[in-house]
């Protein structure tokens, strides 16, 4: 996590906004993926040599990530190799359009690489097949180590250029990683790019650890942990490693989320019996109270223009979902349906909360408008919750165990995602068992 | 003996009906929420006759009259042993969300914790931790294992 991400942007040249190109819709399932193909990127011959990196292969392994990215989205097919009909050089200056239909494909991604100068200069296109035309090209520059984020970028920015939404590949996800028998769950907080590669574990599993979320710009993390038997709210810097507990609460405190502008952390601290929700600000260490009841408040999550907290309080009696300003004040209970409802999730579009729901034995990961209405449940399992939304708003990420038997056997933690179409669910890759995801903001923005 | 296998079988057969049947008429007559534990298993003893934990129903934190009966021993128990302090750790099944069964186990070990208190016991030797759902005492999925795991345990700090 060192400051390499820096990417610069050279030029942005032609950008076709012409009518009557491919479109991709993703505010439904679709059962029809676009069939994409994705040329290996050519790579240029005069490529010097950078530490160990096998640049002859970079170009195929860039296209091969891309591959998957748009595998994994439900929304694109992208082709075999094998059937490619032309070079990956000459496809990059000007694909024989008729050809590539020949084999069925709508859109072309071609490219190229270049390592100069301890330097990755990378340039890709996409082709709209059908129209034999150009519709987007970008070139920019980076460090070479960079190349896996330089394919989640130009996946985002084909995405975007087909479905005219936001891409959410270059993003990572922060979880716990499990390991050991269930009765003795050792537990990490670990990080990994979106599609499961370069996971990195940020604590020793020495203490438990739990319920890790970014700040919106990716720096900060915070969790909670039970170093020294005081199970209380920190604050990591990922950069750097360095922990401080979050407030001086003489009790626990958990569920902390970030507000959108990063400057407050928002939790549960319980005492004597009670949970309520605090804010505290993490410049002045203001601590603000903001719920106050004898019932549990907990799991809060703000609306991303910050005015709303979303929360779980069972001052109903079960655990229901309710929204209040961020000063506490307008509590209103927005669940009403059969079942009790936990873990609402605002949606980064302000649209949408996602929720676990449970009813009967059984789990659901749903999301419905923030007032409550429109209730859709997306997916439903014997234990599933902690949903977390892709920076788009179109995909959920949350974590599912397994019935476990009678030793506890059998028993597995993983992450699983899912479009809010209710499609396209997924496990994610994950070097451990693994629990309580939380998905970045895009990197690159 | 080929008779009298049979007929082991057609009474095992008959013996399991009735405790199934039994079961179903327990849970249509035994109130929603009233499923603590009231078994002996996985219980240990602070004293002899003085049982460590206390168990709850489903999504509940209220003592049941078994509960109020261990929490007097135990209190009586540290009446007696003045210097010893205890820790109270709450805790929840997994049938719950992780954040919603943090504040479920601090409920739980407080209720405990006040009951002591009720009995004269100070609450400077009493603390408490909730660990939610996180430490499990009978890791299967089970409604048994489940109400074994929905506790509030005394532990000795000293």
């Amino acid at each position: 996590m060192k400051k390499l991400f820096f990417i610069i942007l050279c030029n942005l040249f032609v950008i076709n906004k012409s009518y009557g190109l491919i479109e991709v819709d993703i505010t439904r399932g679709n059962l029809d993926p676009l069939p994409i193909a994705v040329s290996p990127l050519h790579v240029d011959i005069k490529s010097e040599d950078f530490k160990d990196l096998k640049i002859k292969d970079l170009g195929s392994n860039i296209s091969k990530i891309i591959e998957n990215n748009f595998k994994a989205t439900g929304l694109f097919n992208p082709l075999k190799k094998e059937a490619f009909v032309q070079k990956p050089d000459i496809a990059h200056l000007k694909p024989r359009f008729e050809d590539w239909r020949l084999i069925k494909a709508q859109a072309l991604v071609t490219g190229k690489i270049l390592i100069k100068d301890q330097k990755l200069k990378v340039e890709f296109r996409l082709w709209d097949l059908a129209a034999a035309k150009e519709m987007t090209a970008l070139a920019f520059t980076t460090t070479p180590s960079n190349w896996r984020r330089v394919a989640h970028i130009i996946s985002d920015k084909i995405y975007e250029r087909l479905t005219g939404e936001d891409g959410y590949f270059d993003t990572r996800i922060i979880y716990v990683a499990e390991s050991g028998p269930k009765s003795q769950r050792v537990k990490k907080l670990a990080i990994m790019d979106q599609d499961g590669a370069k996971t990195k574990y940020l604590t020793l599993g020495n203490e438990l650890v739990l319920t890790p979320r970014f700040n919106p710009t990716n720096q900060m993390v915070t969790y909670m942990s039970y170093f020294r038997n005081m199970p209380r709210v920190y604050l990591l810097d990922i950069e750097t490693g360095t922990q401080e507990v979050v407030g001086n609460f003489p009790g626990m405190t958990f569920a902390p989320r970030f507000s959108p502008d990063g400057k407050k952390i928002v939790m549960s601290f319980a005492k004597d019996g009670n949970s309520d929700i605090f804010a505290m600000d993490l410049e002045t260490r203001v601590v603000e109270r903001i719920t106050d009841h004898s019932s549990i408040d907990t799991s809060p999550s703000f609306s991303p223009d910050g005015k709303f907290i979303a929360f779980n309080s069972d001052r109903s009696g079960l655990q229901q979902i309710y929204v209040m300003r961020s000063d506490g004040s307008g509590v209103k209970r927005i669940t009403f349906g059969n079942g009790i409802y936990g873990t609402p999730v605002w949606s980064p579009r302000g649209d949408l909360i996602a929720f676990t729901k449970m009813r009967k034995g059984k789990f659901y990961i749903g999301v419905m408008r923030t007032d409550g209405t429109g209730e859709r449940l997306l997916t439903e399992n014997f234990y599933q919750e902690a949903p977390s939304w892709s920076p788009n708003g179109r995909v959920i990420v949350f974590y599912r165990e397994t019935k476990s038997g009678s030793k506890g056997e059998g028993f597995t933690a993983k992450l699983w995602s899912i479009d809010i179409t209710g499609y396209n669910e997924r496990q994610l890759k994950t070097e451990t068992d693994a629990s309580d995801p939380s998905w970045s903001s895009l990197l690159s923005k | 003996m080929i008779f009298n296998k049979n007929l082991k079988n057609v009474l095992l057969v008959i013996f399991t009906t009735l405790l199934l049947s039994a079961c179903s008429t327990a849970k249509k007559t035994g109130s929603a929420g009233d499923d603590a534990y009231t078994g002996k298993e996985t219980v240990k003893y602070l004293a002899s006759g003085v049982p460590d934990r206390v168990f709850f129903a489903t999504n509940k934190s209220s003592l049941t009259t078994a509960s109020r009966a261990t929490l007097r021993k135990q209190a009586t128990f540290l009446r007696k042993n003045k210097k010893l302090n205890v820790t109270i750790e709450g805790h929840a099944d997994e049938r719950g969300t992780r954040e919603y069964n943090l504040a479920l186990g601090e409920r739980r070990a407080n209720a405990a914790k006040d009951y002591l208190m009720t009995y004269g016991i100070s609450g400077k030797r009493l603390s408490v931790i909730s660990y939610g759902k996180e430490k499990p005492v009978n890791a299967a999925s089970t409604p048994l294992a489940w109400s074994q795991n929905r506790r509030s345990v005394t532990v000795k700090v000293n």
